[in-house]
């Protein structure tokens, strides 16, 4: 018996030992790559930025590598703060039209029949597909002074008005382009919904509005919030739409930024704004992570 | 309540907000005067034009190479990664790491990436928006692919591997053909995701080398020209003939299977 369990167990030890360099080598050559490549080009960047926020601007713009709190300190500047504040406002105000006009398109397109619903989603996501800057100049061609909004207004009697280069226009802007993100979510979340739910709250003497908040809105919750999520976070980090429907002033954050980067060269700050933005959506994240874990 | 104009009203009201300006945009690209706001006859001349800017030819031929370079890249590492994701590791740390890039707002990681590239001194040009269109090219490949692979029968390249065939002998036998429309769509997403992306092209490209999203955003700043209605128009014919057809795609396999 010992005989011949010896040569058994080195076998055994050896395959074990084969199977551990076979999970190892499997790791390296399918995590290595991939991973080595973020670690590099994503944390290592993010862990920069963290770094120059703790630097300040030197004084013909360069960076002065000494620790200092001058960058961060500077994000509690009312004119900065204010920013902060503003672009906080027109992200939530564009996530809410989105939200609004967003749900009962996803209610509609849900109950529509199989071949309609289709056409119905394809035709949301299409826009979604085409150059983001041309959606924005297409609004530049509909609002500007002699824009079409107003020839057509013109012939009315009413106008010119000015409608490009304020809050409302960005706004616009934002909902624009990042509705199809609040409708897709939805849509998935409503589409599971069982109609017959409502049917019966509606049997049971529910007026429908009753029924949407205390049926179908809470069954939809996880799509209202995943939507919303959607919308808030390219808003709120957003420059292109600010800078070409705003006018150019650094109305929000990603202007701020920007300006930072492009033309004040005050890296260090640039980097404290950006941490700004990053620490915003984190906080979302987690607020949204934990909702989901309560629901 | 279903039938209520309560829903009727914003969902058409979705397709005109949608749609309106995209129509706009094309009905003025065939305007023969030189005003993008009052349609005078039908002309062709903006698209001549065009044809002869070499701005925008330049562009597009530098996006095509980003593209071309970022969707092989971001092929081959995210295909390995969601792989090495599902298979070889059950961390959630590195399954959170995978997705970063995809839920990152792009401004970040276009600061994140500038400072990083000015700091390790490297110059910018075409490479530099490559490897920063991987990163998140490469996270959208993996998800597409993972999502494939939970469908995918795991009984197979077990079976695979009790046959003696070595781990890599599976991957490719076994793994990578069940994978394969995945694959193809998560390439075909880092594609057009990397055309048409311009906030990380913006800060990590120099100036002598712009993408035509650069371009079009110079175009759009310095004013209101037909020639943006002729470009955006051969765009949206490009962008709604590929979504048309990989839908038309995924439903050919999806009836296959």
């Amino acid at each position: 018996m010992t005989a011949s369990a010896v040569p058994g167990a080195t076998a055994r030890a050896r395959s074990r030992r084969s199977r551990l360099v076979g999970r190892l080598l499997g790791r390296l050559v399918f995590l290595g790559p991939g991973l080595t490549y973020l670690i590099v080009l994503l944390l290592i960047p993010l862990v920069l930025v963290l770094s120059y926020s703790f630097f300040r601007r030197g004084r013909f713009g360069g960076v002065v590598y000494e620790a200092s709190g001058e960058s961060l300190t500077r994000l509690l500047d009312p004119i900065y703060l204010d920013v902060v504040l503003s672009s906080l406002k027109l992200a939530t105000v564009a996530t809410l039209i989105a939200l609004l006009v967003g749900y009962p398109t996803a209610y509609m397109i849900a109950r529509l029949p199989r071949k309609w619903k289709t056409v119905a989603l394809v035709a949301i996501v299409l826009p979604f597909w085409t150059n983001f800057l041309i959606r924005i100049y297409a609004w530049i061609v509909l609002l500007s002074g002699p824009g079409l909004v107003n020839s057509a207004l013109g012939k009315l009697g009413l106008g010119p008005f000015e409608f490009l280069y304020n809050e409302g226009t960005i706004v616009t802007g934002l909902v624009y382009s990042y509705l199809p993100l609040m409708v897709l979510p939805l849509y998935a979340a409503i589409e599971k919904l069982d109609p017959q739910l409502a049917e019966a709250s509606a049997n049971l003497g529910a007026r429908p509005a009753r029924t949407f908040v205390s049926v179908t809105l809470p069954l939809t919750l996880s799509g209202v919030v995943t939507g919303c999520m959607f919308v808030f976070v390219p808003s709120f980090g957003n420059f292109v739409i600010p800078e070409l429907l705003g006018g150019g002033r650094s109305i929000m954050v990603g202007n701020l930024i920007r300006d930072q980067f492009l033309t004040a060269r005050d890296w260090p700050f640039g980097s404290a704004l950006t941490l700004a933005l990053l620490a915003v959506l984190i906080v979302l994240l987690l607020l949204q992570a934990w909702s989901a874990r309560r629901a | 309540m279903r039938r209520s104009p309560l829903l009727h009203l914003p969902f058409w009201a979705t397709y005109v907000f949608l749609y309106t300006p995209i129509v706009v945009l094309v009905v003025m690209s065939f305007n023969s005067g030189k005003s993008p706001y009052s349609f005078t006859g039908f002309s062709l001349k903006w698209y001549g034009k065009l044809a002869g800017n070499d701005l925008v030819k330049e562009g597009l031929v530098n996006t095509l190479i980003v593209a071309v370079g970022c969707t092989a890249l971001s092929t081959v590492l995210g295909t390995l990664l969601a792989v090495g994701l599902a298979r070889h590791t059950r961390s959630r740390l590195l399954d959170a790491l995978g997705v970063l890039p995809a839920v990152l707002p792009d401004l970040v990681l276009a600061i994140g990436l500038l400072v990083f590239y000015a700091t390790v001194k490297m110059t910018l040009g075409l490479h530099s928006v490559l490897l920063a269109h991987t990163v998140f090219g490469m996270a959208f490949v993996a998800a597409v692919v993972r999502t494939r692979l939970v469908h995918a029968d795991n009984s197979l390249e077990e079976a695979s591997r009790d046959l003696g065939a070595t781990p890599f002998t599976t991957f490719l036998r076994v793994t990578l053909p069940q994978l394969a429309p995945g694959i193809a769509a998560g390439a075909l997403l880092a594609f057009t995701l990397s055309v048409d992306e311009f906030v990380i092209a913006f800060f990590t490209s120099a100036p002598a080398t712009p993408t035509l999203p650069i371009v079009i955003y110079s175009m759009v700043r310095f004013g209101v020209t037909p020639e943006i209605n002729a470009l955006a128009t051969l765009l949206l014919a490009v962008s709604f003939t590929v979504v048309i057809v990989a839908q038309r795609m995924t439903r050919l396999t999806e009836s296959l299977s």
